[in-house]
Parts: C-alpha cells; structure tokens; sequence
C-alpha cells in the first residue's frame, strides 16, 4: 500500500516537471536560438543545441544599437517611478493610518476607488498633459503617469496599522513630531513591506511598455522594452539578433526575481488583496 | 487614535504629496477626457463643444463596436481558461511532496509573468513564426499544413490569447497556492476516514474553500484583459482586417493616429465606464465573501 503511494507521488513529479520544461520551452529556444550563427537559426535542420556556440548575435546588438542608452533611460525612469512612488506612499498611508485629521476618511475613500481607475483609458488626457509641460521625450514624461500607486498607500496603512500604539504614544511624550515619529520608528519596523513594494514597482515600471511608447518618439529616448521592438523594425530580419536583445531586457527583472523572489512574492499577493 | 495638538497640519502636510498628484494625474485628466468626449477636438488643443454628438457617432460606428466585440472575444478567450489553467498548476505544485522542487516549478511557471510583454512577444513570434517557427515543425510533424497564426482571422486572437496565458498564468498559480495551503489538512484527513475520492474531496472541500481566492482571480483577469492592448498590439497590431482590433488600440488609433482627440475620449469613456462598473462588482463580490467567513 504504501509502495504504491510512493510510485504514484514519483509518477506524479515527474508528470509535473515535463509540464514545467514544456512551459519553459519557449524561453529554453529563445537562450539557445540567440547563441547561434544567423546562418544557423534558419538552417530548416535545426537543432534543439547550437552545433556552434557564438556570441556574435549579442555583439552585433552591443556594438551596433543604443542598447546602452536605452539601459540608461530605463534604469533612471524605473529607479524614479519606484523612489517617487514609495516617497509619496509612504508618508500617505501613515497620515490616514496613524493622524486624526480633517479630511481624512474623504482621502481614505478616494485613494479607494482610484484603485478602480484604469490609467490607460485616461491616455489621450495625460498625453495632452505631458506635452502642456514640454515633457514629451523626456524621462519625466515616462515618469509622472506612472507615479500614482493607491495600492501602495493602502498597504503601508495596514502595515501602519499593526505597528503597537505605545511606541507612538511614547515618541508623542518625548515630543517628537509626526514626521520624526514616520522615519525613526515606523519607516524602520516597515523596512521589509517598504522592500517588497520597490521591488514589484520597480519590476512593474521596467516591464512598462505602454507609457514609454506612448510617450517618447525619438529612438534615444526609448526604454528597453519599447526599443526591443525598434530593433526589429529598422533593420532587417535577424532572429538571433531579434533574440539577443529580448534576453538583455529580460535578464535585469529576470535576475532581481531570482534573487529576491520571496520578497517580489509577498509583495504580488499583498497589492492584489491577500493579505500575507 | 491619540488627538495630537498639529494633527491637521501634520496629517495633511504628508498626505499632500500624494493628494498633489492625484489631482493632477488622475483626478484632472479624468474630468479632462469627459469633457473633451463632447467636443469634437483634434489631440491637442480645444474643439467646439458637440454635445452627446461624439456618443451617438459612436453607437453607429462599426468599427467602434467591431473593437467591443473583439475586447469581449478576448476576454472570453482569457479569463476563464486563464484561472482554470492557474487552478490546475497550482494544485498540481500544492501536491508535490519535495518543497524544492515545489519552489522550483512555482518559480519556473512565474518567470514569464514577470518578464516586459515586448520579450514575450518577440519570443513567441519566434516560436509561431510561419517560415523558421519551431511551432511550424510541430504542426508539420502532426501532417498539417504551415499557419501564419497572427496573419489568420480564426487563429489571430486565440494565439494572442495562449500567449497571454502563458505568460500571467503565473499570477494566478501563485495566488492560489497561497489559498491552497491556508486550508487546513485535517478537514483532508477527516474526509478521507469517510472514504471520499479525490473528484469528492475537490468538489466539496477545495472548490467551495478556494471560492473566495476564486472570485478574486477571475475579476482581477476580466478588470486587467478588458484593457488589453500592448499584446495585441505587438503581435497582430489590430489585424487582418481589424479582426483584433480592441477599445484601446481603437482610442490610440482614433487620437494619435487620426487626430480626432475628442472621439478618441468619448471612446476611452465607454472602457473607462465598464472597467468602473466591474470593478464595482467585483468590490461587492469580494465583500460578500468575507462576510461568508
């Protein structure tokens, strides 16, 4: 009886992991498909492993695209929606977690239902409204529509929630102001929820393809993700090229999610609902 | 709450960052596009005011409704193969007894999710590509013919839709392995003293029990895939004949590409309201679940 069990748990993992690889495939081909000689990918005998190994696809994208600067734009966009969101998020969530202030359940209220707000429907608004500041192709552009995370606020407010009350009331006696009372004590117990936020914010705005291409026109102001598909576009057909560039842009997120999957984990289920 | 002697002061001095661009990225270009949909303005710069004239335009345009109808076809091709997909995987990961390996196919079906859509869509047109395609080698090998997936009317939004779910399917498997392993294993263990089968303890224990997770999943899928575009737009950009054509790429189309800003508003409107009013449902479906509890 209970061989059996085990056999059945063995066949079963093994199911599960061929589902896996077969899932996986698609990136599997898109690595090896990027290590081969152009020749090579559209050679109708392919092989599932390159016959040679080349590097020439990446040196090609390297040494005869923008991909540097367009690393740049995405580096500083990314790293701006994800300060400006924490910086304006942060400070919000406590005032409606920890103050009695007047206007503080209207706040409440609309920081809720603008979750429900679709940003993208309000494109040709916001658009007109970063070229009224002249900041069509610019990293502020791609920057500003993205900036405004209700989720975020909500969160850092449950988490503020938690923090035990005599800590507070202890920083009130010794006359410390509110401000102080956020970065001495409650910035510090919430390092970890402020840690997983940034990670998916800043995840979320480097995988951003619609405010990017939206916003910017000219190719050195392009993010990677948009740029990736300008690659193809300008010149020519070259699939291991093609696939080259798709892996430099993923291998940043691919690599921060590896390193810091539990944290990118909590923070996924914690912005859609569940609390964790 | 303690009543502090500068709570106002305090409370809104931090809230205003916040408040400040609320107002100007959300709440004005909000109020902003509802007034432009009642003119008949080009992208940039004021038109006259036309009243309901760009609504009832809209209501006669087929093409407007064409891109209705075709949000709605992906959304039926998504939402719900979408969270089935992500049920079976995550109960297929919650069952493994080895935590390592566990991790490790949770991890390997969440990496695409995680990925920008534009890697996504290079990579499967790579894989669905009609003249190198690996795909095509598949279908050659099973004796059919070679397909220009994106290139079809029949195959163009299924094919959208495989890569969608390919690629946040991970999403939802990740959700509910989280409402999996909140159930409690003895409700398992009793039932299985009263010799249910597995179809059994699936239907009466999992299923009723994972509901709440359930519900979530498929209103997050229906809010996120009404506002598909980027996908779309990427492998099949609308076509053939507009046959995947969606509301937003239409929005695009009829603003940027055709200057008519005041039409492309009163079109961003009608998603704006659906999403709204999904939302709304979704908020009451979730409430009354809690309160089940």
């Amino acid at each position: 009886m209970t061989k059996k069990i085990t056999i059945s748990w063995t066949v079963l993992t093994i199911l599960s992991l061929i589902v896996a690889l077969i899932f996986m495939f698609p990136l599997y081909w898109a690595a090896v498909t990027s290590l081969k000689q152009e020749t090579e990918v559209i050679d109708p005998n392919w092989s599932i492993f390159p016959r040679i190994l080349s590097l020439a696809a990446y040196l090609d994208v390297l040494t005869k695209s923008a991909i540097g600067t367009w690393y740049i734009n995405s580096i500083a966009t990314s790293v701006g929606i994800t300060l400006l969101v924490i910086l304006i998020s942060m400070p919000c969530g406590y005032a409606l977690s920890q103050i009695d202030f007047v206007g503080r359940k209207i706040i409440l209220l609309a920081v809720v239902v603008s979750i429900m707000v679709p940003g993208t429907a309000l494109v040709i608004a916001l658009f007109v409204l970063i070229s009224d500041f002249n900041m069509i192709n610019t990293w502020s552009g791609v920057i500003l529509p993205q900036v405004l995370s209700p989720v975020c606020v909500i969160v850092y407010k449950q988490f503020f929630d938690q923090v035990p009350k005599e800590l507070r009331e202890a920083s009130i006696i010794d006359g410390a102001t509110e401000f102080q009372i956020l970065i001495k004590v409650y910035m510090p117990l919430n390092w970890g929820i402020t840690t997983a936020l940034a990670l998916v914010t800043f995840i979320g705005a480097w995988n951003n393809f619609f405010w990017p291409f939206i916003m910017t026109t000219k190719a050195e102001m392009f993010t990677v993700p948009v740029a990736i598909t300008s690659v193809s576009d300008a010149y020519g057909i070259f699939l291991a090229r093609d696939m080259a560039v798709a892996i430099l842009a993923a291998l940043p997120v691919t690599a921060f999610f590896l390193i810091f999957q539990k944290r990118v984990t909590q923070a996924i289920m914690l912005t859609s609902g569940i609390k964790g | 709450m303690k009543k502090y002697s500068n709570s106002n002061f305090w409370g809104l001095l931090l809230a205003f960052p916040f408040i400040f661009f609320y107002v100007l990225f959300l709440l004005y270009p909000t109020i902003y596009t509802l007034l432009f949909s009642f003119t008949d303005s080009p992208l940039i710069g004021w038109g006259k005011w036309v009243g309901l004239e760009n609504y009832i335009k809209l209501f006669n345009d087929k093409l407007f409704l064409k891109s209705l109808k075709n949000t709605f076809v992906f959304v039926f091709w998504t939402v719900v193969p979408n969270t089935l997909i992500g049920l079976m995987c995550a109960m297929m990961i919650n069952r493994l007894k080895n935590p390592y390996i566990a991790a490790f196919l949770l991890a390997c079906f969440f990496i695409p999710h995680i990925l920008p859509v534009t890697v996504v869509t290079q990579v499967w047109s790579w894989m669905l590509s009609k003249q190198y395609g690996i795909i095509q080698e598949f279908l050659e090998f099973l004796g059919y013919a070679k397909i220009a997936f994106f290139k079809k009317k029949q195959f163009a939004m299924p094919a959208v839709a495989i890569v969608t779910i390919w690629w946040t399917v991970g999403f939802n498997i990740l959700l509910f392995i989280a409402g999996l392993k909140s159930i409690n294993p003895e409700i398992y263990e009793a039932s299985d003293l009263d010799g249910a089968n597995s179809w059994a303890k699936f239907r009466y224990i999992t299923w009723p029990l994972i509901w709440p997770i359930t519900a979530l999943v498929l209103t997050l899928q229906l809010i996120f895939q009404l506002k598909i575009f980027d996908q779309m737009y990427l492998l099949t950009a609308g076509g053939p004949f507009n046959s995947t054509l969606v509301v937003l790429q239409l929005v695009y189309k009829q603003g940027f590409q055709m200057n008519r800003g005041g039409y492309a508003s009163a079109i961003a409107m009608v998603l704006f309201l659906i999403i709204i009013v999904v939302s709304i449902m979704q908020y009451y479906v979730l409430r009354d679940k809690e309160k089940d509890k």
